[in-house]
């Protein structure tokens, strides 16, 4: 690191940002040669995305400073930023619905001639320029998106997770088209979680960490992948005691238990095509699976949200249709999801949050017994360890405890299954094993939970068994306890045992480790 | 070189094909509503076979202020907002003009347009910035300011007066050219051509367009939202301020009180199509959703219905054609 | 806008932090005191003017006015908008002037209202199984109300209307002297408007819907029920305000009510109920109705002409909203 700041296309320096109680960022630095492309890193909640939309003009940084070719700049819109010579391709691509492509280039003041250059080398040649962005599929947006910025021949090209629901093709040309960006007068900051792709593309690594650089790795060096790991995850969990008889309650089961639920061939959309499972009372069933593998709408179909397309769902032995998730809670199958914007009322207090699922029946639409009320409110806030001190707006909560909330709702009103959707995306870690205990709770006191999580730590920690959804179905059924990490990523990309490579394992142990969860897990790049 | 600027606007190489392509594709709505005008034209000749001429242009003259505030409207929420001050734009900038123009020379009218037009900006641009300033919804603050500009229009004239310039009284009679082209259809496509089309195919136009469709993609891809935001409202005003013109001279007086402008213009937007989350559709739709509606209304009288049914008639109609649209959503979401 | 509320508030004890979060939290306390300045402000530019007579005159406009802004209160809290309660309270007024003659009393409230219900049972049905949008919806509502109503108003131009005794009794008339009589059907609807609101699992609906509809359907809930009774209530409440109407002006008139749409809006607004939904309640909105009331009696008290107060109305509107989108916006 011998480049003095004026050698520097882009430089950011110590940068900070806190919403309300929450800090995104501490002191992130970034600093880009020109002919480089440049990776950032970072697990969930790291502070990539603040970061980005801090060099990008959306949101304002509270403190550091941000220099374009030496001078420094204070970028105060995404049209200012473009001004500048700094592009971004976000992971929504920024393509106008309503418009066709023509008018979204005129937009941008887009030159046509490069951008359909780009376009046939990014392998989208046989475009409709006259639909409109509605109109087309989400890879085609990225594409359109990455070669509309590469014809605005931009300074700083910023791509946020651009391979991300990409086919291998789009990928492959998408990966290419970035690599030949080195060495010229330009740079781009490469934004993935994809360890393989880093080390295909990129010159150097910026790894963040709970807001802060945490270290620059030179890409090419040896065993860079192995030190990127080490700086992405800090903490490491701890251990929590785990299911000691879950051999035993197997071996109950052959006895002729009826399931709590079943699956029998279920089957929705595009993705989910034929899932069959029996999760039982007092075992946490989990799922494995990548991203986007029909698991979304597997617990669509469970709790009611959706109605499956094929096969059929059995409650207690009887086969049971769900028009709408007032149906699934009648029957005690409760959802608790991921995304907390969706599951709570902002605006409102924790004891409505927590409230809310005593009065959707007609039934109940009367006086409320207040009492009663805040009798089993009062228990959930306690039996969660709701820190309540922001209590009249659930908005005002961190995202541990929101999620809490979300769960308390459930518990408060008593459950027979619950249907848990990767419920510890970007929380922190002590709010985890809380969820996690509790969880093991609910089952050994007769609960039946399935859990679905983007980290595969947790399905070790948390289950009795788990089965592996692929493709839309399910294709093998692992024993929790004695499954590591390893064997987990194996079963989750539907490989054979024995695949190893520790170079590609280790790419892929990144990969899942930060799919979607945060930064947590086993030190996964050891290889063996 | 950075960000390719000063990029001309039109890109070269655009197909014929192309654009016809996305005209059937999108135009299918006001397709629709066309095919619906000449049955109902038919219609009306059969019913009453004398209809001809004179009917066409009363029919003309009768529409012109409400299409003009129909096209205000439609800009508005093209942007992603809505504007219930509309009416109450119209009775201030009719009162204005009438007030000013009673007895004056013909020159110095000129001038009262003009400057009863730059009123129809400004009020706009009050309208849109106090949108933008204190983020309270636009149906809110629209609200509040018909408040505003209805009493300003109550503060000028108390009662029903003024008087308009003969020239702008000719400018909505008779017809232009042959007898079938009533002269004040010709204004109307002036007006809209010369004012809304320009804009419309700007960068400016592209703009509003993509604040109403997605303010957050928009932003990215570096349009300035609040600054559109306002224009669009200027426009609105603008318009508005037009169709206050158009009072004036159909009438000779002005009226202080608002008429239920603001409604119909709602009303006409969503029947011409035009998708009230923003975004979608044109200023042509809400115009022939205004002949349209009146057409229906001069149907039912000669039917010897109660006329009154035919507020009946637009009513149903207006919330059968959301529901319609509505349904034909949700099954293919669901689909 | 942070001026406009310090003026208000006249509270240098309160720190700005201390402020913001008594008006997010407690909104009703403020708009109290800007009530009470109102009403001060009126004393002093007509010294002697407030006492107990003008109360009843206050109170005998703000009465009708409020419990239309009930039904602008309920739906805004589910994110929704009602714009036909101006219409159908005019209806209802007309139709009980029309029928009184003929078929009594009962028989003509009982009619009145069963025909504001229907237009709600309408209404709701649109937004909340058809999923029509409540402004479209309600405004297309208006058109057919208005329709029928002079429809009916043709059919009935022979027997003549004429409001009855009762009614001037319950919407013009004091009891002692001072006090409106519409207290009496007001207190008890706004309790229970009240008690619905804060007390009862269908009140906890409303908020939740206009929170955020997602979550209330992943809890079980269904709108649709929901909002085809909120839109009943609505109707039924309009009706009542338009029997009221046509009680305090002695007139009826197939649009006699329409004027006070907007205001019920803005009572609802200015009483601190976002029309974004899930935040709010029907005490502001009481509050919001005096405030307009006060100004209007001031205005005309000053002899300032109609105009004027429409302009401050309109003015308070905007300020009082954006005190409200400025304390309650997140960071």
């Amino acid at each position: 690191m011998t480049a003095t700041a004026t050698d520097l296309l882009l430089e950011a320096r110590d940068i900070s940002k806190r919403y309300g109680a929450v800090v995104a960022l501490r002191s992130a630095s970034l600093a880009v040669r020109p002919g480089e492309v440049h990776a950032l890193m970072g697990a969930n909640g790291a502070g990539k995305s603040t970061l980005v939309k801090i060099l990008t003009g959306t949101v304002r940084p509270d403190g550091g400073t941000i220099s374009i070719r030496g001078r420094p700049r204070t970028i105060h819109s995404p049209g200012e930023a473009r001004r500048g010579g700094l592009v971004s391709v976000y992971q929504d691509p920024a393509l106008i619905p309503d418009l066709d492509i023509w008018s979204n280039l005129r937009l941008t003041a887009t030159p046509l001639s490069p951008f359909r250059e780009w376009l046939t080398e990014l392998g989208l040649e046989r475009l409709d320029l006259s639909r409109t962005a509605r109109q087309l599929p989400l890879a085609s947006l990225r594409i359109i998106d990455l070669a509309r910025a590469l014809a605005a021949e931009p300074d700083v090209l910023m791509l946020d997770e651009m391979t991300a629901a990409l086919p291998a093709n789009l990928t492959e040309r998408v990966l290419e088209v970035v690599g030949r960006q080195r060495g010229g007068e330009r740079c781009v900051v490469f934004i993935s979680h994809r360890m393989s792709e880093i080390a295909s593309v990129c010159d150097r690594a910026t790894v963040l960490r709970e807001g802060r650089t945490v270290g620059v790795v030179e890409v090419t060096a040896r065993g860079a992948a192995e030190r990127i790991v080490e700086l992405m995850l800090g903490e490491i969990l701890g251990d929590i005691p785990a299911q000691p008889e879950a051999a035993a309650r197997g071996a109950a089961r052959a006895g002729g238990e009826t399931p709590r639920m079943s699956a029998r061939g279920l089957s929705a959309g595009t993705k989910l095509h034929d899932v069959s499972f029996d999760l039982y009372a007092g075992e946490v069933l989990g799922v494995v699976a990548l991203e986007g593998q029909g698991q979304d709408e597997l617990f669509d179909v469970l709790s009611g949200s959706d109605r499956p397309s094929g096969g059929e769902l059995l409650v207690d032995g009887k086969p049971v249709s769900f028009g709408h998730p007032a149906d699934a809670i009648r029957l005690g199958a409760v959802y608790v999801a991921a995304d907390r914007a969706e599951a709570l009322l902002m605006q409102r207090s924790v004891r409505e949050n927590i409230a809310l699922p005593f009065t959707t029946r007609l039934a109940d639409w009367g006086v409320i017994d207040v009492r009663q009320e805040r009798r089993k409110v009062d228990g959930a806030i306690e039996r969660l360890q709701i820190d309540t001190r922001a209590q009249r707006e659930v908005r005002r909560l961190s995202g541990g405890n929101q999620q809490k909330v979300t769960i308390a709702r459930w518990v408060a009103g008593g459950l027979r299954t619950m249907l848990c959707f990767d419920p510890t995306r970007g929380i922190d870690i002590r709010t985890k094993h809380q969820i996690y205990i509790l969880l093991r709770d609910l089952a050994e006191a007769g609960a039946a939970v399935l859990l679905y999580t983007s980290e595969l730590k947790e399905i070790q920690i948390a289950c009795d068994r788990a089965i592996v959804i692929y493709g839309g179905r399910v294709v093998g059924e692992i024993d929790a306890a004695h499954a590591d990490e390893e064997s987990l990523l194996r079963a989750a990309h539907n490989l054979p045992p024995d695949a190893p490579t520790p170079e590609e394992l280790a790419a892929e142990a990144i990969a899942a480790e930060t799919g979607g969860g945060p930064a947590a897990g086993a030190p996964a790049a050891d290889g063996r | 070189m950075s960000a390719a600027a000063g990029v001309p606007d039109a890109i070269p190489g655009r197909r014929p094909a192309d654009v016809v392509g996305s005209l059937l594709r999108r135009g299918g709505w006001t397709l629709g509503l066309i095919g619906l005008l000449v049955l109902l034209l038919l219609a009306t000749k059969l019913i009453q076979p004398s209809y001809g001429l004179r009917g066409i242009q009363g029919l003309a003259i009768s529409v012109l202020p409400l299409a003009l505030v129909a096209v205000a409207q439609a800009i508005v929420v093209i942007a992603g907002g809505i504007d219930l001050s509309v009416g109450s734009m119209m009775a201030l900038t009719s009162v204005v003009s009438a007030v000013l123009m009673e007895n004056q020379s013909e020159a110095l009218s000129i001038a009262v347009v003009i400057g009863v037009l730059v009123l129809g900006l400004v009020v706009g641009a009050v309208n849109g910035i106090l949108i933008v300033v204190t983020r309270v919804p636009d149906i809110v603050v629209t609200l509040a300011m018909s408040f505003v500009w209805a009493g300003g229009a109550l503060y000028i004239l108390n009662t029903p007066g003024g008087g308009s310039a003969e020239w702008l009284r000719q400018l909505t009679l008779g017809s232009v050219g042959i007898e079938w082209i009533p002269r004040a259809a010709v204004v109307l496509a002036v007006v809209v051509a010369v004012i809304w089309i320009p804009i419309r195919r700007s960068r400016m136009g592209l703009s509003i367009y993509a604040i109403g469709s997605d303010p957050v993609a928009a932003h990215r891809s570096g349009v300035p939202v609040t600054r559109t935001k306002v224009i669009a409202y200027m426009l609105t005003g603008l318009f508005s301020a037009l169709a206050g013109l158009s009072l004036t001279a159909s009438t000779g007086i002005a009226s202080p009180v608002p008429g239920p402008y603001t409604l119909l213009s709602v009303a006409a937007v969503v029947l011409g199509g035009v998708s009230l989350t923003g975004g979608r559709g044109g200023v042509l739709g809400p115009i022939i959703a205004v002949v349209v509606l009146s057409l229906l209304r001069t149907d039912m009288t000669f039917l010897n219905l109660n006329p009154n049914l035919a507020t009946v008639a637009q009513g149903v109609i207006l919330v059968g054609v959301v529901m319609f649209g509505s349904l034909l959503q949700l099954r293919r979401s669901r689909a | 806008m942070s001026d406009a509320t310090a003026t208000v508030a006249r509270s240098p004890w309160l720190t700005a932090a201390g402020w913001r979060q008594l008006f997010r939290e407690r909104p009703i306390i403020p708009l109290v005191g800007l009530l009470a300045l109102l009403v001060g402000v009126s004393e002093l530019v007509r010294p002697g003017i407030v006492d107990a007579g003008w109360a009843g005159v206050i109170l005998r406009a703000a009465v009708p006015l409020a419990i239309l802004a009930a039904c602008q209160t309920l739906t805004m809290l589910t994110g929704g908008i009602d714009l036909s309660v101006g219409q159908i309270a005019s209806m209802s007024g007309f139709l009980l002037a029309t029928l009184v003659g003929d078929q009594g009393l009962p028989v003509a409230i009982a009619v009145a209202l069963a025909a504001s219900a229907l237009a709600g049972l309408a209404n709701g049905i649109g937004v909340g199984v058809f999923r029509v949008h409540p402004l479209i919806m309600t405004l297309g509502m208006t058109f057919i109300v208005f329709g029928l109503a002079n429809v009916w108003q043709l059919v009935m131009v022979q027997t003549g209307a004429g409001v009855p005794e009762e009614l001037r009794w319950l919407g013009a008339g004091t009891s002692f002297g001072v006090v409106p009589n519409s207290l009496v059907l007001f207190v008890p609807l706004a309790a229970l408007i009240l008690l619905t609101l804060h007390r009862s699992g269908y009140g906890r609906l409303l908020y939740a819907i206009g929170d955020n509809p997602v979550a209330a359907r992943l809890s079980g809930a269904r709108a649709w029920q929901v909002l085809i009774i909120l839109y009943v209530i609505s109707g039924v409440l309009a009706g009542i305000a338009g029997l009221l109407y046509s009680g305090l002006t002695n007139v009826a008139s197939v649009t006699l009510a329409n004027s006070a749409l907007l205001p019920s809006v803005a009572a609802a607004v200015i009483g601190g109920t976002s029309i974004l939904g899930g935040r709010g309640g029907f005490g502001g909105t009481i509050v919001g109705a005096l405030i307009l009331s006060v100004v209007s009696s001031l205005l005309s008290s000053l002899g300032q002409p109609e105009s004027v107060r429409q302009i401050l109305f309109g003015a308070i509107i905007v300020l009082v909203a954006a005190a409200y989108s400025r304390v309650t916006a997140e960071s």
